[in-house]
Formats: C-alpha cells, structure tokens, sequence
C-alpha cells in the first residue's frame, strides 16, 4: 500500500511526458516568459494561453445587428409577429399597410435592442476600464518591473504586487516582503468573506533570503487546467534540480482579490484574463420560468386556437358569400388586380391568411414586453424596501432572478437549513466536558441570558437611532447609489452585492465566564506542569486528568485555523476602555475591522508581541485570584486579541479558551504560539493542519508538544466521528475501564448537550512516535503532489492518522436563532406553506432547534424515523418497508385530505435513513408519510440529499418548492428548487451566488413571501388575464363584423387604431396597475398569512378565468358592437366615421374594466388612465387632421373633428360602456358580499380605521391561526352568537361526517372530564388514528369545552395502544423503553427476531401530559371572550 | 462612476479617494415603500348600491327624451327596386344591365299624410350593398381625387382592376366609382287642383365640408373640366365622364357632391346616402304638405343580381341624426336594468350584507 501510492503519480508524470509533443489536455505548463527573448516569440509555450484582457461583451459594432436580431427571433413570438409582419407584403392576403404592420414588431424589437446594445455599452466600458488598470511587470529588456496595462498581463508574467492593490490575474505567489513568506488577502469580492486569507509562497522560495530574482527563475509549472473551482488548485513545480514541489490553493492569489497587510509581493502569472477563476465564475443572471408564466403559455395556446377557429369561421362564411351570387359578381365584389375571377375557395383561402393579420392582437404582441417591464418594476420595488433592509449589515435584498417574482407568491413548500439560516451562526461557547466531568458553566449562561435582554434593547435604540458607525468601505466596491435609475441597472444586470457582513466575533463569543472549578483546576495544573518544567521532570507524572485538562486546552487553541490579528491603532485603544458597555463594545469591533483592512497593519506582529507580552506578564505575575466576575477580566483582555475564524465555532472555542488564560498569541505556518498560566508562551511547532472538509467532519493538528517534545495529534470533530475513532480501552486495566467511564460519561453528557440545542464537538488526542508521523507524512506528501485523486489519497492518509484517538472531552455551542424566526415560521406555516428543516446537523440538536424556532411543537407527535443499529442491504429495505407500513395505515395518507391540510405530526428523519426513503421504491411511501406530517426535519443529510430531497417533494407532488440557505452545503439544493433564496450571511457568498433572491435575513422572508410574492403574484396574474380579456375582446369587434362585410376582413377600425391599440392606447394603465396595485395591504397581508393562500391555489389565475375573461369579452365586444350598430343602422354614416366611434367605446369599456379590477386607486392610476384617454383623443385628431388624402383606405381626414361636434357620438361613449361592464360590475358587487374570499375581507379589513383594525387582526391571530384547520375558515367577522360560531369552527375541521360524530364524542367525553378506556378504545380503533390528537387540540378552539389538563393519562395509553395495534399489524412488538430527555417518550420498536438487528425509533412526545395547558388555555378563552365582546360592540 | 457587477467578472475599480459610498438604504419615501395615498374601493353590493341607482335614475330620463325626440322625426320610405311584378319599376329592373345606353324611366306615386315642416332630406337606400368589402374599401386613389396630376394619368395600383381602359387611366379611378349610383330622381307634388309641382331639390350641401373642399379636389381647378380630364376615360360603367357630371362648374368632375357622397363607403350593407334637400321656402308652408307625390326616377342602377334593394327616404333630421328610435330604447333599457340590479344588490345587501360589512 505505501509503495502503491507512488504509482498513479509516476504513471501519469511517464504519460505526460511521452504525450509532450501533442498539446496534451490535463494539465497546462507554465514556463516564464523571460526565458524567452521577447514576449511574443514563437518559441515561448506560453503563447497558446489566453492573456489578460478581457472582453465580456457579446456584440462588436458590426455583428450588433444580426446577432441582436438573431437573438431576438429565438423568442417564438418575435417570429410569429415578424411572420405576420412578412404576410402584409403578399398583394392577395394583405390586410394593412405592410410598412405600418412593420411598426409594432419593429418597434417591440428595437427597443429590445436598444436595452441589449446599452448593457452592452456598459459592459464594453467597464471591460475598458478594467483592462487599463496599471500594474507592475517585470520586464527583461530592462530588468525591472514596468507599468503595464492589464491587458498586456500575459500568463508567465513575473508581477509585483503592492499592498491593497487588486490582483490582475490568478497568480502563484513566489515571494513576500512578509518575514513569514505570507500574503494576506481579501476574498470579499470573490466569495463576500470580509476576514483576510492567508497565502504562502511556494515552499521551494521559501527559504530565500535575498529578495526573489525573475532573471534566476527556471522552474516549470504544471498544474491543473482553467477550471472555476474558488477552492482548488493543484500542481506542482519542477525546479532544475528536478525537485517537485506541490501546490496548492493557498500559494495562488487570485484575480479580484486585493492584497493586504502585505508591503510587496510578487508571482507569476498562472491563469490570466478568461481563464481566471474569478472569470470562470461567472454565470450571467438566472432565467427561470415561472409558473404563472407556465400557465400563462397555456392559454396562448388557447389563444392560438380561437384565432384558428375565428379565421377559420371567417374564411369558410367568406367561402359561401362569395358562393350565394354564383356567377354574377355583385359591383361591390371587386376582382383582383389583374382581373381575375377568384373563385369562392380561393378567395376563402386567401382571406384565412389575411384574418390571421388582422385579428393577429388577439396574440398579444405587447404582453411579453409588459410583462418584463412590470417584472422590473416589481424587482425594484422589492428592492426599494425598507423592510427587507437590514441596517447591521447595510445589505438588502437582492433579486438575482428577474423573471420570477410572482413564484414569490405561490410557494407550497420551504426547505431551510438550519445553521446560519433560522439561527445566527454565531457561536457561544455554552459548557463544556472535559476527562468525563462536566463543567456547566452556570454563570456563562446567566450572562448570556442577560445579554440577549441588553442585545434586544440596543437594537431597538439603534433602530431608532440609526447612528450605526458604518464600515469604512473606501477600499471596497462601491455600490449603485440609491438614483432609481441606476437601481434599475443592477436590476437589469444584477450584480453580486458584496458582502460587508463581517465574521467579527460579537461581544458574546468573546466573553466567556469561565467555569470556577474547571479554571481552578486549569490553574492547578499548569502550576504543576511549571514545577515540573523547572524541576526538569517528564511530564507523563501530571494526574491524567489534569493532563487531559490542560491538552483539551490546548487543543482548542491550536487545533483550528485561526488567525490573529490585533488593531494597533490608538483609536481602538480608546473604544476598548469604554468597551463595558455593549453598544460600544460593537462599534469598536466595526472600526476594528476597518483598521485592519488598512495598509498600516503590517507591523501588527511585532507590536502585539510587545503589547502581549507585558498583558501576559501583568497576568502572571499579579498573583490577583483568578476573577469569576468575567468582567474584569474580559475588559482586560478585550481589544487585545482578535481571532478570525473561517467559521464561527473555531472562534467560539478560541475565545473560550482564552477566558481560561490559555490563549492564542501568534500564529504562522508552521508554529503556533500559546500562553498559559504560570507556564507563560510556548511555541508548538506546527507539523501538520489537516483542514475541516465535511466528508471527514474532523480537523487535526499535528505539533511538536514544546514540554514533552512528542508529536501530538489534536483532533475535534463531530462526536459521531470522534467516537468512533477512539481507541478501544482495552477493559482489563482499570485504566482501561476508567477510560470508558470517561466516553460513556462524554456520550451522555454530549446527550444532552445536543438535547439542549449545543452544537457538540469532540476533541482528542493522539501521541505518536515520530517513526510513525515520520512514515505517515511521507505517504502524505506523495498525496499532496499527487495531480490525480488527491482528494482521496488525501482522505485516506488523514484517515490513516486520526485513529486511536484518546478522548479529552467535548463542547457545547450555542448557535443563537436569529431573530423572529419563530415568528416567521408561524407565520408562514399559518400561510399555508409546508416547512422542512433540512440540517447536517445531528438529530438531538437539530430536534432542539426545531422546537425552539416553533417547527416542532410540544403539542405535537413526533415521528422519529433514524436507524440505531447498523443496516445493510436489503434488511433495510425491509425494514423500511415494515415501517412504513403502519405509517401507511394511517388514514391522513388517502387522498381525501388535501395536501396543505396541517396534522399534528413532525417527522424526523436522519440522513442514512433518508438515503433509503429516497430510494425509488420507497420515496413515495416516505412522500405520503411526510405529506401527512405538519413538520419534517431531516438531519445529518448531505448537500445531495437536501437537493434530493427537493427534487423528489417538487416533482412527485407537482408543488411550488422554495429553498433557503446560507452555504456552500445548500447550493444544489438551492438550484433545484423552483426558488431558491440566499442567506447573505456569514458563511460566503455561495449560497447568494447560486440563489434567485437573496436575504441578510431569515426573518424577512415572511414580507418576501406574504407581502412582495403575493403582490407580484396578484398583480401579474391580474395582468396577464386582463391582457387577454382586452384583445379578445378587441379583436372580436372586428369578427362581429365581418358578419356585415360579406366576411370579406374588412376591419371598421382604423389600421392605425388598430395596430397601436395595444402598443399605446391601452398600454400605460395596465403597466401602472400591474406595478402598483395592492390588494390588501403590506400589515394585513403579515398579520393575516392566511391571505398567502389565495397564490398557493391560484386562485387570482385559474384556467377557468381565462374562459371566464374570454366570455366576457365576447359580451362586451357585442355590446360595443350592437349598440353602436343599432345607433347607425340604416344611416348615411360611413366606414370609418362609423367604427372610430367603435374604437373610442372599446378603449373606454377596457379601460373602465381595468379601473374595476384595480384595487388600489392612486393618483399614478388616475394619471395613467387620464392619460391613456387624451393620447388616443390627441393621437385621433392629429391623425385626422393630418393628411387629406393620405392614409388610405381608410382616409380619415376630418374624421374625429366630425364626432366631437356630434351629440351621438358622446351619447353612445356613455351607454356603451356601461351597458359592457354591467354584467362584471354587478358580478363583482355580489362576489364581494355573498361570497367573499379572504382577500376581499382582508380588503374590507384595510378599510377600517387602524386602531380597530389593530384590534381585529390581534384577534384574529388567536382564532384564525389555529393551524388545524383543512381548510381554514376564514376570519368571520360576522355577528354569529358564539354557539354558532363554534358549530362553524367544527365543521370546517371535520372533515367527514364520521368524524364529526366522533368530534362530537370527543368534546362529550372530554366535558364530562371521564373517560372509560374501553370506550375510548373502541373509538379509537374503530376511528383512524392520528385525527384524534388534532381534535383533542382543536378543542381549545371551540368555545364550549373546555379541555381537560387533569387527565394526562388516558390519551398516551391510547396512543400507545394504537400504536401497538397498527404495529401488530405489521408483526413487531413493542417495547417501551426509558425516556431519553423527559420531555418525550420513546417507544422503542423491536422488529421481529428474523430482523433482530434492525431496530426503529418511533418517539413521541406525550402531549397533554406535560404541556402546561393551564397557559395556553386561558389566553385563548380571553381572546375569543374578547371577540365577543367586539362583536356584540359592531 | 458605475459600479461594476460581478456578473461582469469585474472588479471595482475604486476612485483613488475612495470617498464616501452612498447607503444602500432604500428611501423612506411614500412612493418607494407602495405606501402612495390611495382610494381602495370595495365592491360589495352596499358600496355598489348608489351607482346603480344613479345610472338607472340618469339614464330613463335621457332615453325618454331621446325617444321623443326620434318619434318626432318624420320618415317615409319608399321602395322602387321593382322587384314585384305590380311595381312601376318592374320592367325597367328585369332588363337593365350596367351596359344598357337606353334610359328606363318609372314612376312611382305615394302620399304623404302628414305635412314635413323642416328642411327634408331625400336619401337614396341600397340593401344588400356591400360598400364595406375589403377589396371594394380599398379600390380608390385618393390623390387623384385630390387633383393631382400624377394619379390622374397614373392611377394607383390599388384601383386595379380599375385603373385603366383601353390604355387610358380612368379618372376616377377604382371600384367604388365604378359603381357609382346613378339613378336620377325626381319629385313631383301632385297638387290637388290637378296640377303636377316639380319640387325643387338642393344637389349641394349634402357632402362633408371636407371633403368638398379639401379631400376632393379638380385637377387644374375647376376651369375647363374637359382639357383638365383629357387623356383618361370615364370608368367602365358610367355612361358620362367625369366632367358632365353636373353643369354647375362647383359641382362638376371631382367635386360633384353626389360623387363625393357615394366615394364615403358606407359602414353596413344596408345604407342610406343624402342624394338632394328640399329646402324650405318660408316658415307658413310646410316644406312638403300632405298629399299625394310622384316619383320619377330614371333607372340606371341594377341590384337584383345581387338581390338589392333601392329605396327613396324622405326624412327630416333632428340634432341627433334621422329617425332611429334605439338609442333613446337602449338608454331606457339599460337604465331598467341597472335600477332593477340595484333593486337586487339592496336585497342582497339587506340579507346579507351585514354578514361581512365590518365596516358599519
């Protein structure tokens, strides 16, 4: 096996060489360009590589307009109306004048043209911008860095970077001014992380002392070719020597990124220009469709269809007109132009082509533009709210997808991540355990509770207040300026906002009150081990529970990747002082942040070591005892030390630590530098970092152990992993037993930390002989150089390393929830949407988190489905199968249930047990299982399995899917859903770069979706309905017609009335209505979830209303018809004169049917429709005065000037209209009061005064956020006595007659507060199941009985009894097993014997039993007493 | 300076004083947080109510005023296609073609009952007349109507097949003055002493102002119509040029109003045009007084091979056109309507209106 590894990486270093002379593909060779006379020479193998300028325009002056074009007629419509447009210039079928039914689609197409030409206009003059950038290149001729454009930047350029300059190219670090050979960078416009990276020069120019000479380089570069992974890179360099060095990602500094707190740098050009990473990044904006627009094709296709049908009638009617006069052509009958005598079907022919022209609005040639433009207008408005700003972070929401909005508003299901997500991935080092003690670190967690109470408060003083001190930003990305239009630009071209979320450690997770027991000990222990250093004694005599001790410390100071950094800026000083106070404390770790970011930190080294060092000698020397106040002690200690972390549980630890004075002074490359009481700095010899992947879920360290000079493995991990690896005690010694004591002990107590809701970690420790490491890091170089699967080469050789551990203890974090997530997920759940928390985090805590965020309830069953005993195979499709068998039983699981009905039920899945619900066979069992659940977690699940898991909800139950997340580890999952949101938060910008929407935070998804989705989805949906309803019902008058034309496609509508009808006329109103209108109110659409529903079920957009919409069309288009027809019947009007005043009607009837359907009249509205009018009158007579003879044929000279003298004409523009919409408008009056859907009340709720309104709604949460509903009835505001108010209630909950009876049953048995088991049972076997919990829950609801609190026993044996006989069914045995945590009992279900092994958890948590109803009741019977007395007041 | 985007793989480019950005803080403005004052109507059959009962109680009133006044219009009709065989105009309709040179004269007598105080208009009404057809619509060039020189010997293509005749340009040119109506009528009052009266009838004055005056224009003025038309043709089927339309040199070629009339293509098959006033003389005697007429007409036009229908109107007019009584119904109508819907709504608001009116 040790030989073995060498094998690949030879065998393909043999390949490549013999493949030298082809240009091979695996890799690129970099060689260095002044090796070769002149840049450009034919000989230089650099010269096939892409150089460094860029072009990110699509369009050159010339392909502009073919490309543009081509591009445009993708679009199906384009084509179609371009077809139509064509189809005017055939002399037979035309039907206009080919040049003005050019207008529209010219017009359509030029302004989406204009909009590409200057997005491209913009990207040309940033490219230039960005291409003549200076920086400095190290030039042959005059052996010296040069100034050289960016653009001449060609790949093997030596190049010399200063400090804050921007990285041009993806460069290999060769050498820094830094003593340390290090180069920090700063990622945020890359991956939004504001925390400064390390690089290091290649190990080979490491050890150069005298600055780095291009003229002495020689080396060759092989690496990995162009490829956008942020996170990898591999190769190596091959030195004349023939030494190979590997390489990895943290020698390349990448484009974009900015260098700091270093003075000089300087690298050779790897990737350049297109090939960077940062380029290779970058994926334009998202183009999804959505359903609303899915739907919406539908009914084109409809549209298609009756314009068909529509010609088709017209043609065939023209067929027989022509037919009836045989041969005698009437006069009126003119032949065509060269005389010929059509005959009926040819002329029937002919004109189906030419009714195609001319009834061609009946596809709407504007909609597809309106819509986008409306889409535009919703995005801005979104942006431009207030609401979804957050000031912390001066970040707000971003829309990276444009054309989705109105998705916003039919989501069905969520899927979120837990961590970072509904909590504030801010880690609070929370207790810890070490050698199997547990130290709870009780005044930690008092503070801290305190803290939340000041947290809460200062936020609502800086809300008010508003005088956060803001980062200075100077050096970062500017953001477009709060003009409308430039928002607008991002709109049209989205860009990735950077970042300014730093990953500061927040008050909290600095101050640690350390534990008096434990810091006793710590102190006791380092004494000991300074005695023992003075007196040159070995270690090893230290009590191993000290020993353990001061390396469970140890290890949680070095074993991370921690960098510290500290401000040396006399500002902070001042802040520091001040720092007891939170508010401040917060604003100097602002300005900490920016100080760092500037030039002026290189010297943070050295001043912290002196500035450490007398800190330290105070500390030591004082002999002061040890301060369990923290106050003090943090004051001193704060502003002295700052720890960066990549992830905020390193530093949660590190801050931990430190509190107990074992603290992290310095770290480099290869040392780390740590204090200790009594012990002072000692340095650890870094040997080894085996960074964190997810796969492993562990890190290592490996030092050299100053006292005992032994090589000395540290690991922390999950303690899932950690368990697993520790070495086996061997149980004779009593050692050995202790040692096991100690793990059992640990499991227990991580137990309960996870019970908590801590995150857990384990640490551990390995001694190894320096043989062994020795080997092993052999073996590990080889892995690192290797090109060709070093990820698993890699896994393998850390595998190899992290056995045997020996445990040291565990910790607890607290990962804060954010802020009103319950709240939101109350909301949303009342909204009707699904919530799923999809976590790789493990189940207890993901369970704790659950409650804690209100996902899971008390009150609820809990479904617990994970797998205790190791599976394989088949068994555990059996046994999955078996499990679900009773699950299947149960009633909830037919269809007879919608799927949006809400159970008290939360399922519980772990990720291996997931991987077989997810299995083909099984996934629907598992759908129907989690359909019939109220929650459902799954923890310990991978990133696939989360997108997995979406990908199965979102195809098999056809529902609209919405994923949240704020990693790298929801990205899949994010991509797959229908949207998928972003958490800008604090782990990198992957998830936001992947989303559609992205959030600072969790809680404003509630007003995305509640109050922006169900605007954009109404708003739009309202549109696209109203676009249809106005052609059809336009393009209709002219059908009507023809039965007066001898269906000849005579049209008495002005050609141009006709052709900008839609483009003009009628256009601005509905832009205005589809961007503003508001059916309810932004605070009645949160206050009332509920509301959301109407998108869920499409309720504003349903196939049947587009038929609805059509028919009244139709209708309105005979009237507007008729009635003018009548009027003119046998007069001496003519053509024209006749249907401008036609024309007229119609655009009035359209507009007072938009006025109608608008909900919300502003004056924007008004304007819009005042506006429409006088562009049609103005337009009208301008055209009719214009031209006496042009025009033809219709010739309208004079025309509208004649009607407005005419009292008929204004006569009929009033009865038309009204006798149109009567239909609508009384249809409308008794939909909003004999059947009113909730918006309409919420409607009405806006109406009232606010204070009244207030009242309501507070109300209403209480009575219509019983979430047990199927359908939930909606607020009935109505003057019901209160018996029938409840008889409502109940039978909007029972579903069935059945199981009304049984509520009925249910409420007596419940009120006479007796219950004799027998009966019960019986009901309960007889009756299905799960209901009964939900409608022992409902009873709170209805008025009249009051539930039992004193009765916990009977329903758990009930449940219990039924659990056992649906289990019985399914031939396994139950046995009840000791609770785990108290607050739930678990049944433990042992399988039948055959498959012993295979054991499945169903926990419950037993409901009334220990919920404290005595709370809960009374606040809702004072909330419905309450309502009473309101209504009896209206 | 623009902010570069990401999506560009750009990097920003800070100024070299970096200065100070602008908050990304939206603005607290009425407009951009959709807090814009509004009227957010509800419409419930107790906010819908007084609309309907205002209509209704606006629109009976003007519908019966209309009615009256339609009803006062005085109309005769009367109908001398000769399509039965008891017609005056039965011969001359059976054997008349568009190319027949001999003139059939008929005459129709027909009795007035009640005098015609006003101006009477006399209209000539063709049935089953598809002025309207795409192809016929389009079958005219308008700038040759308007004199110019060009079209008169060019004609435009959308003449065809209509444009030229024995390679001379027709002037006018086109379908719709190719079938011009040409029947010439004349009314006589038959006196009852026995004596036959010509009424006198104004062949001016029934065309746009317009069109007589701007759209339809003589090439070259009105001087010398003959040498002003020379080189085209009279269309196929007219039996005179275009220039001996008329005598009066205002009313010839172009500019003849009967033209000008028959050139604005009605809007329904079914039609009326003015074709002569009957002005009144004074205010004592009735334009046209009781008793028995004569109508001689001079039939030139063939419809019965496409089954239509000739009529003469006399009608006087009132502000609101000729006798047409459905407006003034339709306003009734819909006023009925809308007072018996709001009749309804006041029901369903009283049932069950107060269900979810909160706001009372």
């Amino acid at each position: 096996m040790t030989l073995g590894d060498d094998g690949p990486i030879r065998f393909t270093l043999a390949k490549r060489q013999r493949k030298k002379k082809p240009k091979e593909n695996k890799t690129r060779t970099v060689h260095a360009n002044i090796l070769y006379d002149n840049a450009k020479g034919e000989e230089n193998p650099n010269r096939h590589y892409v150089n460094n300028k860029i072009k990110t325009t699509k369009y050159t002056l010339l392909s502009f307009l073919p490309k543009n074009l081509f591009e445009q007629f993708h679009r199906f419509a384009n084509v179609y109306f371009v077809f139509i447009a064509l189809l005017n210039f055939v002399p037979v079928v035309n039907a206009f004048q080919p040049e003005l039914a050019l207008a529209p689609v010219v017009f359509i197409l030029s302004v989406t043209a204009i909009k590409d030409l200057w997005e491209d206009y913009r990207r040309h003059r940033s490219d230039k911008e960005i291409n003549h950038m200076d920086c400095l290149v190290y030039s042959r001729l005059e052996k010296r860095y040069m100034e050289k454009y960016w653009k001449e930047v060609r790949v093997g350029d030596f190049i010399r970077l200063r400090c804050n300059e921007i990285l041009p190219a993806d460069v290999l670090l060769l050498s820094s001014s830094d003593p340390d050979r290090l180069c920090h960078i700063e990622t945020a416009t890359l991956d939004g992380e504001t925390n400064l990276k390390q690089r290091q020069v290649v190990r080979s120019f490491y050890d150069l002392d005298c600055e780095f000479d291009p003229l002495k380089y020689n080396s060759i570069i092989e690496c990995e070719k162009p490829n956008n992974d942020l996170n990898r890179f591999r190769g190596y360099i091959i030195h004349r020597s023939g030494r190979r060095d590997a390489l990895s990602k943290d020698n390349l500094l990448l484009r974009g990124c900015t260098i700091r707190n270093t003075e000089e740098a300087v690298g050779i050009v790897i990737y350049a220009g297109h090939e960077t990473k940062a380029m290779l990044n970058n994926n334009g904006p998202r183009y999804k469709r959505s359903k609303l627009e899915r739907q919406m094709n539908v009914d084109v296709f409809w549209c298609v269809i009756i314009l068909l049908v529509m010609c088709l009638f017209t043609a065939v009617g023209h067929g027989l007109w022509m037919f009836q006069y045989g041969d005698k052509r009437p006069v009126f009958d003119v032949l065509s132009p060269d005389g010929r005598d059509l005959s009926p079907i040819m002329s029937a022919i002919y004109l189906f082509l030419t009714m195609i022209i001319v009834f061609q609005v009946l596809i709407p040639i504007s909609l597809f533009v309106s819509i986008e433009i409306v889409k535009i207008c919703q995005v801005y408005f979104i942006h431009q709210d207030l609401d979804l700003y957050d000031e912390e972070t001066d970040s707000h929401l971003q829309c990276r997808a444009l054309n989705i909005t109105e998705d916003l508003g039919q989501m069905q299901y969520i899927f979120s991540d837990k961590t970072g997500t509904l909590t504030e991935n801010k880690m609070v080092f929370r207790r810890c355990t070490v050698a199997g003690v547990e130290y709870s670190h009780d005044a930690n967690a008092r503070r801290i509770a305190m803290y939340q109470e000041m947290d809460s408060e200062e936020e609502e003083c800086m809300s008010h207040g508003g005088t956060l001190p803001r980062r200075d930003t100077s050096c970062r990305n500017t953001q477009p300026s709060a003009a409308p239009w430039s928002v607008h630009l991002t709109v049209l071209l989205p860009s990735v906002v950077h970042s300014t979320i730093n990953l500061l450690p927040v008050p909290q997770e600095k101050d640690v009150t350390p534990d008096p027991q434990l810091l006793d000990k710590v102190n006791e222990c380092s004494s000991q081990m300074d005695f023992m250093r003075l007196h040159r004694q070995p270690m090893s005599q230290l009590t191993s529970d000290l020993a353990d001790i001061i390396d469970f410390f140890i290890a949680l100071t070095i074993c991370n990747t921690v960098v510290v950094s500290s401000p040396n800026q006399p500002r902070h000083k001042v802040t520091a002082e001040l720092s007891s106070s939170s508010s401040l404390n917060r604003s100097s770790n602002r300005g900490c942040s920016s100080l760092l970011s500037s030039p002026s930190a290189d010297s943070t080294l050295t001043k912290l070591n002196e500035e450490q060092f007398s800190g330290s000698l105070e500390h030591t020397f004082s002999a002061v005892p040890p301060s369990y106040d923290g106050k003090t002690s943090s004051n001193l200690e704060e502003g002295e030390l700052r720890y960066e972390a990549e992830s905020p549980d390193e530093a949660a630890l590190v801050y931990a630590a430190r509190a107990y004075k074992c603290s992290l002074v310095e770290r480099l490359p290869d040392q780390v530098t740590v204090e200790l009481p009594h012990l002072g700095k000692l340095n650890f010899e870094l040997l080894h970092t085996l960074g964190f992947d997810s796969t492993r879920k562990r890190m290592s360290v490996v030092v050299r152990h100053p006292l005992t000079d032994q090589i000395t493995v540290y690991t922390k991990g999950a303690d899932s992993v950690i368990m697993d690896l520790i070495k086996p005690p061997d149980t004779g010694s009593s050692k050995g037993k202790r040692k096991k004591k100690i793990v059992c002990r640990t499991q227990n107590y991580l137990n309960l930390y996870a019970a908590d809701g801590l995150r857990t970690l384990c640490i551990a420790r390995k001694v190894s002989d320096k043989e062994e490491y020795a080997c092993w890091l052999q073996h590990h170089l080889q892995a690192e150089t290797a090109i060709q699967g070093r990820e698993e080469l890699l896994f393998e050789s850390a595998l190899r390393l992290e056995t045997n551990l020996h445990l040291l203890g565990a910790t607890g974090i607290e990962d804060r929830l954010q802020d009103g997530v319950p709240e939101t997920i109350a909301s949303l759940r009342k909204a009707g949407l699904q919530i799923w928390v999809l976590t790789g985090d493990k189940q207890e805590t993901a369970v704790n988190i659950a409650y804690a965020c209100k996902l899971l309830d008390p009150e609820e069953e809990i479904l617990t489905l994970n797998e205790a005993c190791a599976l394989s195979g088949d068994q555990t499709t059996n046994a999955f199968h078996s499990n679900f068998a009773p699950v299947e039983t149960y009633p909830f699981s037919s269809s007879h249930i919608s799927p949006f009905s809400v159970h008290r039920l939360g399922l519980v899945i772990d990720g291996r047990t997931l991987a077989y619900a997810l299995d083909k066979s099984l996934e629907d069992k598992f759908l129907a299982v989690a359909r019939s659940c109220r929650s459902v977690l799954c923890c310990r699940s991978t990133p696939l399995q989360k997108s997995m898991v979406v990908k199965l909800v979102r195809n098999k139950l056809k529902v609209m899917t919405l994923a949240i997340g704020d990693g790298a580890n929801d990205v899949s999952m994010i991509q797959v859903a229908d949207v998928g949101v972003g958490i800008s938060g604090q782990e990198g910008m992957q998830a936001v770069m992947a989303s559609d929407f992205a959030l600072p935070r969790f809680r404003y998804l509630q007003k995305l979706l509640l109050v922006h989705g169900h605007w954009c989805y109404s708003r739009l949906a309202n549109m696209i309905l109203y676009f249809f309803y106005k052609n059809a019902m336009f393009v209709s008058l002219i059908f009507w017609y023809q039965f007066y034309c001898g269906f000849s496609g005579s049209a008495m509508v002005d050609q141009w009335y006709l052709i900008f009808f839609n483009l003009m006329f009628s256009a601005f109103p509905q832009l205005i209505t589809g961007t503003l209108d508001k059916d309810v109110s932004a605070e009645t659409l949160q206050r009332l979830p509920q509301l959301y529903m109407s998108g869920q079920n499409s309720e504003e957009y349903k196939p049947y209303m587009f038929w609805m919409n059509m028919i009244d069309a139709f209708y309105q288009s005979l009237a507007c018809f008729f009635i003018p027809y009548f009027a003119y019947a046998d007069s001496d009007v003519d053509l024209f004169t006749w249907g401008t005043p036609i024309t007229t009607i119609a655009l009035l009837t359209i507009l007072v049917q938009l006025g109608i359907e608008t909900k919300t009249w502003t004056w924007v509205n008004w304007l819009s429709i005042a506006f429409s009018v006088a562009l049609f009158f103005t337009v009208a007579l301008c055209y009719n005065a214009s031209c006496p003879t042009c025009y033809s044929p219709s010739n309208p000279y004079w025309t509208m000037q004649k009607l407005l003298q005419d009292p008929l004409f204004y006569l009929l523009c009033t009865i038309t209209p009204i006798a149109a919409l009567l239909p609508r408008y009384f249809y409308r009056a008794c939909q909003g009061t004999l059947f009113p859907n909730p918006v309409r009340v919420g409607r009405q709720l806006d109406k009232l005064p606010a204070d009244t309104r207030r009242n309501i709604l507070g109300l209403s949460r209480v009575t219509v956020g019983s979430p047990l509903r199927a359908e939930p009835p909606f607020l009935s505001l109505n003057k019901l006595s209160p018996e029938s108010w409840n008889n409502k209630d109940q039978r909007s909950i029972a579903g069935s007659k059945t199981s009304q009876a049984k509520q009925a049953a249910a409420s007596q048995t419940e009120e006479k507060g007796q219950i004799s088991p027998p009966a019960r049972m019986e009901k309960h076997f007889s009756d299905l199941f799960p209901l009964a919990p939900s409608e022992l829950d409902a009873l709170p609801y209805t008025k009249n009985d009051p539930p039992l609190p004193g009765t916990p026993q009977p329903p758990s044996a009930k449940d219990s009894e039924c659990f056992r006989r649906t289990l019985q069914l399914s031939d396994q045995s139950v046995n009840v097993s000791t609770p785990l945590v108290s607050q739930t009992d678990s049944i433990q279900l042992n399988l039948a014997p055959d498959r012993a092994s295979e054991c499945v958890r169903f926990r419950r948590s037993s409901e009334t039993g220990l919920r404290p109803d005595g709370t809960v009741q009374p606040a809702c019977r004072t909330a419905q007493q309450e309502e009473q007395s309101l209504h009896t007041a209206l | 300076m623009m902010p570069t985007s990401y999506e560009d793989g750009h990097i920003s480019v800070s100024g070299a004083g970096g200065g100070s950005m602008p908050g990304k803080k939206p603005e607290n403005t009425a407009f951009k947080q959709q807090r814009l004052p509004a009227w957010q109507p509800v419409l419930t059959a107790g906010t819908v109510l007084p609309a309907f009962f205002i209509i209704g109680l606006i629109f009976i009133p003007i519908g019966i005023g209309l009615y009256v006044t339609s009803m006062n219009i005085k109309e005769f009709q009367i109908d001398y296609t000769g399509v039965d065989m008891s017609s005056p105009c039965y011969n001359c309709s059976q054997n008349f073609s568009w190319n027949s040179s001999r003139p059939c004269a008929c005459s129709l007598p027909f009795y007035l009952d009640q005098p015609y105080d006003s101006n009477v208009f006399m209209y000539y009404g063709l049935s089953n007349f598809y002025q309207n057809h795409r192809r016929y619509v389009k079958s005219r060039d308008d700038s040759q109507l308007n004199g110019n020189q060009e079209s008169l010997k060019d004609p435009s293509k959308e003449c065809e097949p209509y444009a030229w005749s024995s390679s001379k340009p027709i002037a006018p040119c086109g379908a719709i003055a190719n079938s011009m109506f040409n029947d010439t009528l004349e009314l006589f009052y038959n006196d009852p002493n026995g004596s036959k009266v010509q009424i006198p009838l104004t062949a001016t004055g029934i065309a746009w102002w317009t069109d007589k005056h701007v759209k339809f224009r003589n090439p070259g003025g009105n001087e010398n119509l003959p040498a002003a038309f020379q080189g085209t043709t009279k269309p196929v089927n007219w039996h005179w040029p275009v220039y001996e339309l008329d005598s009066d040199p205002e009313n010839n070629g172009f500019i003849n109003e009967d033209f000008i009339v028959w050139m604005r293509t009605a809007a329904l098959p079914t039609f009326r045009k003015l074709y002569r006033i009957i002005q009144r003389k004074n205010n004592m005697v009735p334009t046209l007084p009781r008793g028995n007429y004569t109508l001689e007409v001079v039939y030139n036009y063939p419809v019965r091979s496409f089954d239509g229908r000739k009529r003469v109107i006399l009608s006087t007019i009132s502000w609101m056109g000729g006798k047409n009584p459905f407006l003034g119904i339709a306003y009734i109508t819909v006023g009925s309507v809308c007072f018996l819907l709001g009749v309804v709504l006041l029901i369903i608001h009283h049932k069950y209106g107060s269900r979810n009116n909160i706001a009372t």
